[in-house]
């Protein structure tokens, strides 16, 4: 069974990321900075220029909020897959980390809650960068940012679900092959899901990366009819998947 | 005063039996060993104390209280130094135990003037802001000792101490253990050194394929089987403590 979660303790986890993190920032920032600022420019500029205006929009303005929702999307993944794998199996961190009164839930809660921050923070640094890029129409934007940790937070349920079960890092493989680009390709953030064979639009509805995206688009450009219902259908989300990381990893980690 | 009491404690992982139907007691202040070959469920024991493992049968009680009901309040009062480095990596020997100290909700304040102390206490003062991979094997084995005395720990368990060690870094190690002995701390260790076993511990549990087939003072048992404790081992399993350790040590 499930033991309540000591926020406090959870927390201790969070700051022992944060520990770390700052440690290291100065070489992984700049790499997450990269790559969405060389997709806004090939895809943007590049591209850009052949393709005609997406509903009344220029085709790197329409783009760039969606840079936003993936930036934000993958940090929380690398975290949750790559990292938790990490910590669990190669270094040990969390056999250090559960001698102490931490207990597994709180030490789940620590790694779902610090990828989601991460994935606010990377979401910010993307929105300052195509604010510099002149592609910010609405100070809505700020509004984002909160949705940016709850969309997070969904990422680093689905990964950690992921992390739970894989029998090797490895493994991870699948995951971002057969999960995670179709989902970055087809989620809105390039081209309109409406065109797409009904099937397929159906199926981007049910992923949360869709959502994330319209609100990203919604905010960015300040036209927020009908984002209400990304939001619910984010939070809603994170509450249906909120148990399934607690238990499989703790059937994964105690023995 | 019984600070540990352990009965019918058993682990299965599918059809292999890790652990069974142990019993054992633990006295505070005593320190009590468990000697035998990798496998023979020392660490599987040692990983339950503080609820990695859950057992399959029996129970442990530590001051008196169920571990799986009062887990956290239990692993307050634990000082837990493992087998396998888990030290963080990224982070200067003195964050460690900062980051360390967090997890037991020490303030700030208080655990940076904690890791200082531990730190002089187990001679790594000067290393306090290098980095955890610049230190020898033997600087990161007294760092882990260091980090399990952060909460002032009651009980201290450790699984293989000083396994790995160059001797001069192993003696260290002994003597920071028995002058926590003399401090009227609470040891359990797991070894399968006979030296370490005859050195610190008041009573032995002898291990063989996950039981218990021997517990007593190391005078007593060399008493009544003759010889040191490694032929004590021989006669009580009919095999011998260090051919296992070489099979053990050519497979890893």
């Amino acid at each position: 069974m499930l033991r309540t979660i000591n926020l406090k303790r959870a927390f201790r986890v969070w700051q022992r990321h944060f520990s770390v993190y700052t440690r290291l920032y100065k070489s992984s920032i700049a790499l997450n900075f990269v790559e969405p600022v060389l997709y806004l420019v090939a895809f943007g500029i590049g591209l850009g220029v052949y393709i005609r205006d997406i509903n009344g929009v220029p085709y790197i303005k329409y783009i760039a909020p969606g840079i936003v929702a993936s930036s934000s999307m993958f940090a929380a993944t690398y975290e949750c897959t790559y990292g938790t794998y990490v910590r669990m199996a190669f270094q040990k961190t969390f056999d250090a980390i559960l001698a102490t009164p931490v207990n597994i839930e709180e030490l789940v809660a620590g790694e779902l809650f610090w990828a989601s921050t991460k994935s606010a923070f990377y979401g910010t640094i993307i929105i300052l960068a195509i604010s510099f890029f002149g592609l910010v129409d609405s100070f809505f934007v700020i509004a984002l940012i909160p949705v940016l940790f709850t969309s997070g937070l969904i990422f680093a349920e689905i990964s950690m679900i992921c992390t739970a079960i894989v029998p090797g890092i490895d493994s991870f493989n699948y995951f971002y092959t057969l999960f995670m680009t179709p989902m970055f390709l087809f989620s809105g953030i390039f081209f309109p899901v409406d065109n797409l064979p009904p099937f397929i639009s159906k199926i981007a509805f049910w992923t949360p990366l869709y959502h994330l995206t319209n609100a990203c688009r919604g905010f960015v450009s300040g036209k927020i009819d009908g984002i209400i219902i990304d939001i619910l259908w984010i939070i809603a989300f994170v509450l249906i998947l909120a148990p399934i990381p607690y238990i499989l990893m703790k059937k994964r980690i105690i023995k | 005063m019984v600070i540990i009491e352990a009965k019918g404690l058993t682990k299965d992982y599918g059809n292999l039996r890790a652990v069974d139907h142990v019993d054992f007691q633990i006295k505070k202040g005593e320190c009590f060993g468990f000697l035998g070959p990798n496998g023979a469920g020392k660490t599987t024991i040692m990983r339950m104390f503080y609820s990695l493992v859950v057992p399959t049968g029996g129970y442990i009680k530590i001051f008196g209280m169920d571990l799986n009901r009062h887990a956290s309040y239990i692993k307050s009062r634990l000082g837990i130094l493992p087998q396998d480095n888990n030290l963080d990596l990224e982070l200067t020997t003195l964050k460690n135990l900062i980051v360390y100290a967090r997890y037991f909700g020490i303030s700030s304040s208080k655990s940076k003037r904690k890791a200082e102390e531990l730190l002089e206490y187990v001679g790594l003062t000067e290393k306090a802001h290098v980095n955890i991979r610049n230190l020898s094997g033997g600087m990161q084995r007294a760092l882990l000792l260091a980090r399990a005395l952060i909460n002032d720990p009651e009980i201290l368990i450790l699984d293989e101490p000083t396994t790995g060690l160059d001797p001069h870094s192993r003696l260290n190690v002994w003597n920071k253990l028995n002058e926590l002995k003399e401090k009227n701390t609470t040891l359990i260790l797991t070894t399968h050194y006979m030296e370490e076993a005859e050195r610190l511990c008041d009573r032995v549990a002898i291990m063989d394929r996950g039981k218990i087939v021997a517990i007593d003072t190391p005078e007593n048992l060399m008493g009544i089987y003759g010889g040191n404790l490694e032929d004590v081992y021989l006669k009580l399993t009919g095999k011998k403590l260090k051919e296992e350790n070489n099979v053990e040590n050519n497979k890893s």
